[in-house]
């Protein structure tokens, strides 16, 4: 019942979205057609923005908009008129979730292993370095860690291809710049939980009974600590999947974050409109997944 | 102030209540205290204030410094001076070596720490104001207003924010590109769009702090020294500024320590991709972003990205030790 409603609450939510992306963007002077490489006659300018609708007032534009969306037709795209704005997303999207999806393994392998580990040892050097690299790398945006990894293991040892996504030796170098911030988040998520849960009175009790630490770090402790971890996946897969449009560029990868930036600075309406919508859908629809997740984890946890 | 001391001798009325508000009050200085105690026990969280102390004054004290010396010391380490010495690698002349137009990299880095720490500061100034202001006028009056303001604020938690700011930048900057004020004082317009961008920032990273503040006023609301002054006849207004909003200083400080790495993060991320400050100014990340484009498999130019990413590493870094060690010492939870 409690998913309905939030099921519910989306729709508004993204109606919402799309019209402040919808308005915005034609906020902006300039339109999609006054860029092209020789300046257009008015005449022609004037039949292409009849063409589009352009000439309409913008809620009327809105509720064509919307209307070709019940369809499920994002639209032509205004700057590559051949391309409608699902071929886009039909072409960028699977690259965009498999870097995505592959960095967020990564992030998740990595960071409880690392949490794990740093709160097993508690106190000792593994606990300060693990720590110490976990703050780390939460400091190191991407922009600066693909650079370095294409410096040292592209260029100068030559290990690994500089850029492009053809074979898995080429997904590595990205996989771990998107992924190595998430993965020092993961850890430091994971060892804040592990520490709490020693502290609860189930692990006490446990251990009075003579559990082995090991047994009770594994069963016990780790199930608890890993709910903040679960809770924050939403939310990473998202970001995850809309923010890596650094990566991509730099490594220059087909995905759909180059369309991003380039559609708002070409005022490409459509375009922008429809990747704020797709990714407004994956943030609130992977935060409903993360919920409903949580429930099945966690039987104390009920939604009201 | 002088309501109040007309208001204190009718304080007899309700003499436990004021008896409670002076222990209240009392407690909350020990409180910091105590605070600043533990604070100073956390090494890593020391460390890094006294390295953003240094700093700040090394990009206070360079600029002075090549001012006051001239010559061709000053010629060479000027951050905006072509040079033929193009690509050098760091050396006793340039210590972070030299650009594609052969300009001194450690100048660069230093001025360009004045726009990114600049916009750290503004953008958490603008964060601070919106987000505590909006959490405690949510969480002292309470019901609709409060049902209202949150849901306003849950509803830009699930809007992908990244596109919006890339969106209102090139909106806003196009705007001003066909204002009367380009024409009329490029100079002037031209600062114009950095504050934007400054503000631009801290518009947009408020969220936590206001959810944060308003849990915090909701607990404080109900205390003793609370009730004494609303029924001394304190205005709302009053009592959040005097009472309340002194009273969560230690949750916004730390929160403030932790907002200003992310908006240092967010405005080089923009600026590395064209979209934040416009050349000749420099930031860390158009440094960075330079230093990208330099990459070819024939020549590895590396001081071009350790160095500038090093710094911005390195303060982000401070910034969080610091943000962290204030939370420890002040106990505060996150939720």
């Amino acid at each position: 019942m409690y998913f309905l409603k939030r099921l519910a609450f989306a729709v508004p939510l993204l109606l919402v979205i799309s019209a402040l992306a919808f308005v915005l963007v034609r906020l902006a002077p300039g339109g999609p057609f006054d860029r092209d490489r020789a300046p257009a006659s008015p005449e022609i300018e004037n039949n292409l923005k009849t063409k589009y609708h352009l000439d309409e007032p913008v809620w009327k534009q809105y509720g064509r908009y919307l209307g070709d969306l019940a369809h499920g037709d994002f639209g032509v795209s205004l700057k590559y008129r051949n391309h409608n704005v699902n071929d886009i997303i039909a072409q960028g999207l699977p690259v965009s979730m498999s870097l995505g999806v592959l960095a967020f393994g990564f992030a998740m392998a990595g960071g409880l292993t690392v949490g794990f580990i740093t709160a097993a040892r508690r106190g000792r050097w593994a606990d300060y370095t693990g720590s110490f690299l976990a703050m780390l790398v939460v400091c190191v945006p991407g922009f600066v860690l693909a650079p370095l990894l294409i410096l040292i293991f592209a260029v100068k040892l030559q290990w690994l291809p500089v850029a492009l996504w053809d074979s898995p030796w080429h997904m590595i170098l990205p996989v771990i710049a998107l992924g190595l911030y998430f993965a020092g988040k993961v850890a430091r998520l994971t060892r804040e939980g592990m520490l709490n849960a020693m502290q609860s009175e189930f692990v006490t009790a446990a251990r009075a009974k003579g559990l082995a630490e090991n047994k009770l770090l594994f069963k016990h402790a780790f199930r608890i600590a890993v709910l903040p971890v679960v809770s924050y996946s939403g939310p990473m897969l998202a970001d995850l999947l809309t923010g890596s449009f650094i990566v991509e560029n730099i490594f220059q990868i087909p995905g759909i974050g180059v369309f991003l930036v380039n559609s708002s600075l070409n005022r490409d309406y459509t375009v922008v409109v429809g990747l704020a919508l797709l990714y407004a859908v994956l943030l609130v629809g992977l935060n409903l997944v993360v919920d409903f997740a949580y429930t099945l984890l966690d039987p104390r946890v009920k939604y009201e | 102030m002088n309501d109040e001391k007309v208001d204190s001798s009718k304080l007899i009325v309700d003499g436990t209540a004021v008896g409670e508000a002076a222990v209240d009050s009392q407690l909350s200085t020990i409180n910091s205290q105590l605070a600043w105690q533990r604070f100073k026990k956390n090494r890593p969280a020391v460390l890094s204030a006294w390295f953003l102390v240094a700093l700040l004054l090394a990009i206070v004290a360079w600029p002075l410094l090549l001012k006051t010396t001239g010559g061709s010391f000053a010629h060479i380490h000027n951050p905006n001076q072509l040079s033929d010495a193009q690509f050098l690698p760091p050396g006793a002349q340039h210590w972070f070596g030299t650009d594609v137009h052969g300009r001194d990299v450690f100048s660069r880095v230093l001025f360009g720490a004045q726009v990114s720490l600049l916009v750290g500061v503004v953008g958490t100034l603008v964060s601070l104001v919106i987000g505590v202001l909006w959490g405690a006028v949510a969480g002292y009056a309470g019901g609709r207003v409060d049902g209202f303001l949150m849901r306003t604020v849950d509803v830009l938690y699930s809007l992908p924010s990244i596109i919006f700011v890339i969106v209102l930048i090139t909106t806003l900057g196009e705007l001003l590109k066909h204002s009367h004020l380009v024409a009329n004082s490029p100079a002037l317009a031209k600062q114009i769009r950095v504050m934007l961008l400054f503000v631009g920032l801290g518009a947009i990273s408020w969220l936590t702090m206001a959810r944060i503040v308003r849990g915090q006023v909701l607990t404080l609301r109900t205390r003793a020294f609370v009730e004494a002054s609303r029924v001394l006849g304190a205005r709302p207004w009053r009592i959040l500024a005097r009472h309340i909003i002194p009273n969560i200083f230690g949750v916004v400080i730390t929160y403030l320590a932790l907002t200003m790495p992310a908006i240092i993060l967010y405005e080089s991320f923009l600026s590395f991709l064209g979209l934040g400050v416009e050349p000749p100014m420099a930031s860390w990340g158009t440094l960075i972003a330079e230093g990208v484009g330099q990459i070819n498999p024939i020549r590895v130019y590396w001081w071009l990205i350790v160095f500038p990413g090093g710094v911005l590493v390195t303060t982000l870094l401070a910034l969080n030790f610091l943000g962290d060690g204030l939370r420890d010492a002040w106990d505060v939870k996150s939720k």
